[in-house]
């Protein structure tokens, strides 16, 4: 799986569990002032991804950091590459 | 005190989605009972239940509202929202201290099973949902609304059996009687499941009139074999008169009594004067005499021990005025089946539609009576003399009661 197909299925997971438009998922998006997502919105997409990608997220210091997007994107992008 | 004004009225009914339909099937008698194929199979006693139709909760609000919401509180949302957009109230009027919400609520079973079951199949607590904490408790109704409607007032659900509606109306008129509130929506709201009704369905308590589920709630007929568990939820917007006059509101009619009681008897049998001792609090603080009450929606359940004991509660309440004609009586549960914690509320909704479309609502089925019923003036046929003067029972397990007097 390319790095921009992982991408798109991260923002079509978010997009479908919180209701969010794609063109709204830009890299630069904040969760909590632009997507209106909050702390136990995190908890649900903690569940989405790790389903999304049979990866474990939840106690990894590095997510409590993510602030936007593009850093998920990231995130997620680096545990895959642990993970391969 | 102050006096309360009703002006708005909202529910998600088995009656219907709007209070019109809702109006035109209790003036013709039309029953929203049916039968649950899935309890047959799963062995339930009597298959037999209220049915919400046409209520889509995606049609209300978003995936993220609905994340903390069961079905039940969605409709709560829905009956509360028809509610305030009928009194002409803003949702800007309610973001301040004296605009509150109170209902009646006695269960979340099925928000309790799923959290259980998404556990056992996951195996981390912390895959199970951040929603599932706030859809499991019985204040859900209220904890959600008031997110969503920014009150800054009273939020609480009352619990208490099958009269949690009618003391969150009651408990709501108080507040804006004594000055404490100026508006609060109330309400109560009934989960409609089978995971919530199975342990009921196993005393034996419901009808297994299962040939013919419209005539299976009969409340007072000497033929009645038990209730037929219903549900939903229902809304009323009650503000202090003056300031709903001021405002230039519609008022819809007036609570003018609130009276509460319980039996200290049995768990499940209820006693012989819990609703009259209610009844006459009630009255009291109304200003009124049991011969000013022109008509009774009964708590009656179509249980042969509930109707009873509620037909000689009310004999007693009302014994001298009953020589002649008496108040008109009948249950709305005829058509709706028992909507259990939503039942007190729904009662104000019904009564209140009854005097707006100009009619007195009948107790369908009721053909014959016993001697615990003769004297009593049960209303077999839709009468076209609306209430004026109404009272309102309503009973829960435990001998808790409450009774509403509503003028128009």
């Amino acid at each position: 799986m390319t790095d921009a197909e992982i991408i798109e299925r991260i923002n079509s997971a978010l997009a479908e569990e919180f209701e969010l438009e794609l063109g709204e998922l830009v890299p630069e998006a904040i969760f909590k002032d632009d997507l209106d997502l909050d702390s136990l919105d995190a908890v649900d997409m903690v569940i989405v991804l790790e389903q999304e990608f049979g990866i474990k997220i939840k106690k990894d210091e590095a997510f409590k950091a993510i602030s936007t997007l593009g850093d998920l994107h990231k995130f997620i992008l680096t545990k895959k590459d642990e993970a391969a | 005190m102050y006096k309360v004004a009703i002006t708005g009225l909202g529910t998600v009914s088995v009656l219907g989605s709007d209070l019109e339909n809702i109006a035109d099937a209790l003036k013709s008698g039309r029953s929203g009972i049916g039968i649950d194929e899935e309890r047959i199979k799963l062995g339930f006693e009597s298959p037999l239940t209220g049915i919400i139709k046409d209520f889509d909760p995606k049609k209300w609000l978003g995936r993220k509202q609905r994340k903390t919401m069961p079905d039940f509180a969605v409709q709560a949302y829905a009956a509360a929202k028809q509610a305030l957009d009928q009194s002409g109230l803003n949702e800007d009027d309610l973001h301040n201290d004296e605009s509150g919400l109170i209902f009646g609520c006695d269960s979340s079973c099925i928000a309790a099973l799923d959290q259980v079951k998404r556990l056992k199949e996951r195996g981390e607590t912390s895959l199970i949902g951040s929603g599932a904490v706030f859809r499991s408790m019985t204040s859900c109704v209220t904890m959600n609304l008031n997110t969503i409607f920014k009150t800054r007032g009273a939020a609480w659900t009352i619990s208490s059996a099958c009269s949690s509606g009618g003391h969150a109306v009651g408990q709501a008129m108080n507040l804006i009687a004594t000055g404490q509130q100026e508006r609060v929506i109330c309400g109560g709201a009934q989960e409609l499941n089978w995971q919530s009704m199975c342990s009921f369905d196993g005393l034996s308590a419901f009808s297994s009139c299962t040939h013919n589920p419209a005539q299976a709630s009969r409340p007072f007929d000497k033929d009645r074999d038990g209730l037929v568990p219903s549900g939903g939820a229902a809304a009323i917007v009650l503000e202090r008169y003056d300031l709903a006059k001021e405002r230039g509101a519609e008022i819809m009619g007036l609570i003018s009594g609130y009276g509460f009681s319980s039996d200290g008897e049995h768990i499940s049998v209820p006693g012989r004067d819990g609703l009259v001792r209610a009844g006459a609090k009630a009255l009291k603080q109304a200003g009124l005499s049991p011969a000013d009450i022109d008509y009774i929606c009964a708590h009656a359940t179509s249980t042969p021990a509930g109707d009873n004991a509620e037909a000689a509660n009310i004999k007693t309440l009302f014994a001298d005025s009953l020589q002649g004609n008496g108040p008109r009586i009948s249950s709305t549960k005829s058509m709706t089946g028992h909507e259990l914690w939503m039942s007190g509320a729904s009662q104000v909704v019904y009564t209140t539609l009854m005097n707006r479309y100009g009619f007195t609502a009948p107790n369908i089925n009721f053909s014959t009576g016993d001697d615990d019923t003769a004297g009593l003036n049960i209303l077999t046929e839709t009468d076209d003399r609306p209430p004026q003067k109404a009272l309102l029972n309503s009973a829960g397990f435990g001998g808790t009661n409450s009774c509403l007097v509503l003028e128009f």
